[in-house]
């Protein structure tokens, strides 16, 4: 144990210095209003506060979402794609029930064949627990890089609260070694429990949700404990974040959850997207991660906590380094992809998600 | 011409209309064309067939189609091939039988095409088409052959500085000859008007740039010059048979506006006939799409580059103009049975030199040439024939 | 097209690897084993950037079977700034938006799907350059 750095119960602290070496983000660009989906359906949703959210194209699907991520994280990094330890695609709507997204990934980075490439799974927080992976993959010396890529095309039931929220987008984080990185993780803590919150047999195309019981039970219970307790054992307090980027599944809730933990909006708006391009599910709480990546500064902290259903968080303390002010004005921000948008109706809507039954 | 080679003559022709053919199947038409051709010739043993065809296979699932047809024809026992080139099968299957005849192989030989398209949809004609072009680079991508087509005309236009209505007088002028032949699928002129408001397929190419998906067979009886005087009274000759090919992708290609094979196979046969393009009285050109006329002319050295659409908009194409194109409906007007318009465009050259041709005869017509193109172009075969005074 | 027939494009479909004629310098996606300029066999693999700018395009209205369900789309000859041309589908695009000579540069997209239990095709697609050079 003379190795083990964190506290028995769940601190997770590398030996060396691990990071985020790069980064990418990829929104697509149709959007559908939050009021023209209440013109279909009048059912009272409209209180969850989304002006907008993003819509897949009929071309897209989450291979291809992470692979556009994938390359400006590469590109970011400025690493060569065959140097890649591993690839991990966290999200719960793979184009293949089985076969592998991080394979097709891989080949479309160029990174084949000798690399770890696999998929992960916990509802929303996919993701984050791939970036957890990749950290202890090259903290412990088994990789020099790895990506990790949270990444959905959400899909609520026609007429569903979901409807409202669930989204499409990627985020992807390249680990490298501490020197290299632009954030540098101080720790990381995940808290789970088995609470159905939500959830989705298999071969059924829409998922079943708890409603009330997805609140206390599961996004705050999770989401407060893990940050609480990160914070508390890496002996930091709100006042030295930057920022907080929290899962986003409505924008009610991770500004409660913020305030909550003790942030102030100051803290968790940089990190806030639902509102204009609703929950990306696994690529929600990382997408916020990226938006607050484009305006970071040295010394700074960030405080990210995710939520999977079903149910859990991961939290991430990372500390900024000077490596944040690599010149990069060619690579599309977050927000190049929130201002690229090409409204659609409800009808284009329903074409694009296949929820047309064509008989 | 290398050796000892034999001159080749077209003593019979036979086709069956052009259209929707519900109650036959592809060797049916194919038979009724044969048969057609022996009687005109007054033959009734033949040698070889070799036969054009393109998509038996994809839409009649039936391959191995010569020997079918032969059996079906009364031929058991012949020779008997399939030829494929893709658009340019019909071309393609002339060429196999030219060879046949010309070495002295055989004196007696039927040159046969045809496909029949309209028992499918829309989807797979479209997709078996887009067989002519790169499969793996092309049609992958979703590009069907009409919007390869439309990629040249879009920069055609571009380049040269031509609108869509320039493109006019290329439908008008085939859909008119049409209307004097009885085979066409088309029987009615249409005007500028019509062409404008044309249902668009692949921008800028609309229906009326467009050649229609048909059925149909054609036949040429062909025989050494020897047998020709001894059984026919008007024996047309062919000048010159030549096959030139390009890439097959468009993007390979350096110059994408430019037809080099056609022009490579044009260049072979004037001199292989020992005329030039002058000389040429009428010209059944791959009409396949309208860009495809303006292309072809520019290419066989009927216009200088960027000019051949002013050949159709100023009427030198038409049956009195200096270079009259598709006199009997071309592949726009008569229809476009794939592998079998090679050989209805040199079986209506044949009407044409016999002074058959009707209401669309090109007065003293002496030499015409035929051109089948294979995707675009990327296999062009010319033929140039000859009345025998 | 079969399931090895897309597998072994991958290389130049997912990520637009091509080929250098190491004698004349000639490129193309299309791998060949002999330069089709100089006729040299000396071939190597070559990674285009993915920038270009459309050569021509074209929108249809109807499509081969396997991709009707993305009517209308657009398709283009795209001039990589390498040189060749390469044919392939543009994508977030407005239709009548789409300008001879505008830059564009490469996506990874689905090209197609056999029906819901078949393969799903990935491929370069080309769209308008979101982010300046």
């Amino acid at each position: 144990m003379e190795n083990y750095r964190g506290n028995g119960r769940g601190i997770m602290i590398p030996n060396r210095e691990v990071g985020i070496v790069g980064y990418g983000a990829y929104i697509p660009r149709f959007r559908i209003r939050a009021d023209e989906i209440s013109r279909i359906w009048k059912d009272g949703e409209e209180s969850l506060h989304l002006e907008e959210k993003s819509v897949a194209g009929l071309d897209e699907d989450t291979a291809t979402m992470a692979i556009e991520a994938a390359r400006n994280a590469l590109e970011r990094g400025r690493i060569n794609p065959g140097d890649m330890g591993a690839i991990w695609v966290g999200s719960e709507s793979k184009p293949y029930a089985v076969k592998p997204t991080a394979t097709i990934v891989a080949e479309a980075l160029g990174s084949t064949p000798h690399l770890n490439a696999a998929d992960w799974e916990f509802a929303c927080k996919a993701g984050t627990e791939a970036l957890q992976a990749a950290l202890g993959f090259v903290s412990s010396g088994m990789a020099h890089y790895a990506l990790a890529i949270g990444a959905d095309t959400a899909q609520g039931r026609p007429g569903d609260a979901l409807e409202y929220t669930a989204s499409a987008g990627a985020a992807a984080f390249l680990v490298g070694p501490g020197e290299e990185s632009l954030a540098v993780l101080e720790g990381s803590y995940s808290f789970v429990s088995d609470t159905p919150d939500f959830f989705r047999r298999p071969l059924q195309p829409y998922p079943e949700h708890g409603h009330r019981f997805t609140g206390e039970p599961a996004y705050f219970r999770h989401t407060l404990q893990a940050g609480q307790y990160l914070m508390e054992h890496l002996g930091t307090k709100p006042q030295d974040y930057a920022c907080i980027v929290l899962h986003q599944p409505n924008a009610k809730f991770p500004e409660r959850a913020a305030r909550l933990l003790g942030f102030s909006e100051k803290q968790f708006r940089p990190g806030l997207l639902v509102e204009v391009i609703g929950n990306t599910y696994a690529g929600s709480s990382p997408l916020g991660l990226t938006a607050y990546l484009d305006q970071a500064q040295p010394g700074e902290r960030v405080l990210m906590v995710s939520f999977g259903s079903g149910a859990g968080s991961d939290a991430f303390s990372f500390r900024i380094t000077e490596k944040i002010r690599k010149n990069l004005a060619p690579l599309p921000a977050v927000q190049d992809y929130i201002s690229r948008r090409r409204e659609i109706d409800y009808a284009t809507y329903a074409r694009y998600r296949g929820k047309l039954n064509y008989g | 011409m290398k050796g000892n080679s034999r001159e080749v003559y077209v003593v019979g022709i036979g086709q069956t209309a052009v259209g929707e053919h519900w109650e036959k199947s592809l060797r049916d038409l194919a038979v009724e064309s044969i048969l057609a051709s022996l009687k005109d010739a007054e033959v009734e043993k033949v040698e070889a067939l070799y036969l054009g065809n393109m998509l038996s296979g994809e839409l009649a699932e039936q391959e191995h189609l010569a020997a079918l047809v032969a059996d079906y024809a009364g031929l058991k026992g012949s020779e008997a091939l399939k030829v494929e080139a893709a658009c340019a099968s019909g071309g393609a299957a002339l060429r196999a039988g030219y060879l046949a005849v010309m070495s002295g192989l055989y004196d007696l030989v039927l040159v046969s095409g045809a496909e029949k398209m309209t028992d499918r949809e829309n989807g797979l004609v479209t997709s078996a088409l887009a067989m002519a072009a790169d499969a793996e680079f092309e049609a992958v991508q979703g590009i069907s052959f009409v919007a390869l087509n439309a990629l040249v005309m879009r920069r055609y236009m571009h380049e040269y500085g031509f609108k869509h209505e320039d493109f006019a007088g290329f439908a008008i002028n085939a859909h008119h000859n049409a209307a004097g032949n009885p085979q066409a699928m088309f029987q009615r002129p249409i005007s500028e008007e019509d062409f404008l408001q044309a249902r668009m397929i692949a921008e800028p190419i609309n229906l009326l740039d467009s050649s229609p998906v048909a059925d149909g067979a054609a036949t040429l009886l062909l025989t050494s010059g020897e047998v020709a005087k001894s059984i026919s009274t008007h024996p047309v000759r062919i000048l010159a048979s030549s096959v030139a090919t390009d890439t097959i992708a468009l993007h390979d290609r350096d110059d994408p506006l430019f037809l080099q094979a056609a022009s490579a196979s044009a260049q072979k046969a004037y001199k292989q006939a020992g005329v030039e393009a002058e000389d040429i009285d009428f010209f059944e050109l791959h009409d396949a799409f309208s860009i495809m006329s303006a292309l072809s002319l520019e290419a066989c050295g009927f216009a200088p580059r960027g000019q051949g659409v002013g050949l159709a908009k100023d009427g030198e194409i038409s049956i009195e103009g200096r270079i009259p194109i598709s006199t009997r409906g071309g592949l726009k007007g008569r229809g476009h049975p794939v592998g079998a318009s090679g050989v209805y465009q040199v079986v209506e050259v044949v009407e044409q030199l016999r002074g058959q041709a009707g209401l669309n005869q090109v007065q003293e017509a002496e030499i015409g040439m035929a051109q089948s193109l294979g995707g675009i172009a990327a296999t062009a075969i010319t033929h140039i024939l000859a009345r025998e005074s | 097209m079969s399931l090895p027939q897309n597998w072994r494009r991958q290389a130049g479909r997912y990520r637009l690897q091509g080929i250098k004629c190491q004698n004349c310098g000639r490129m193309s996606l299309a791998p060949r084993s002999i330069c089709p300029r100089c006729h040299s066999t000396d071939i190597a693999p070559h990674q285009f950037s993915g920038k270009g700018e459309i050569y021509s395009h074209s929108t249809l209205y109807q499509a081969p079977a396997g991709y009707q369900a993305y009517i209308p789309y657009t398709v283009a000859l795209v001039r990589l700034e390498e040189g060749p041309l390469v044919s392939a589908q543009l994508t977030d695009v407005d239709t009548d938006q789409v300008q001879i000579g505008q830059k564009v540069e490469m996506v990874t997209r689905k090209l197609r799907e056999y029906g819901d239990e078949g393969l799903i095709v990935y491929g370069y697609k080309f769209r308008p350059v979101l982010k300046g050079e």
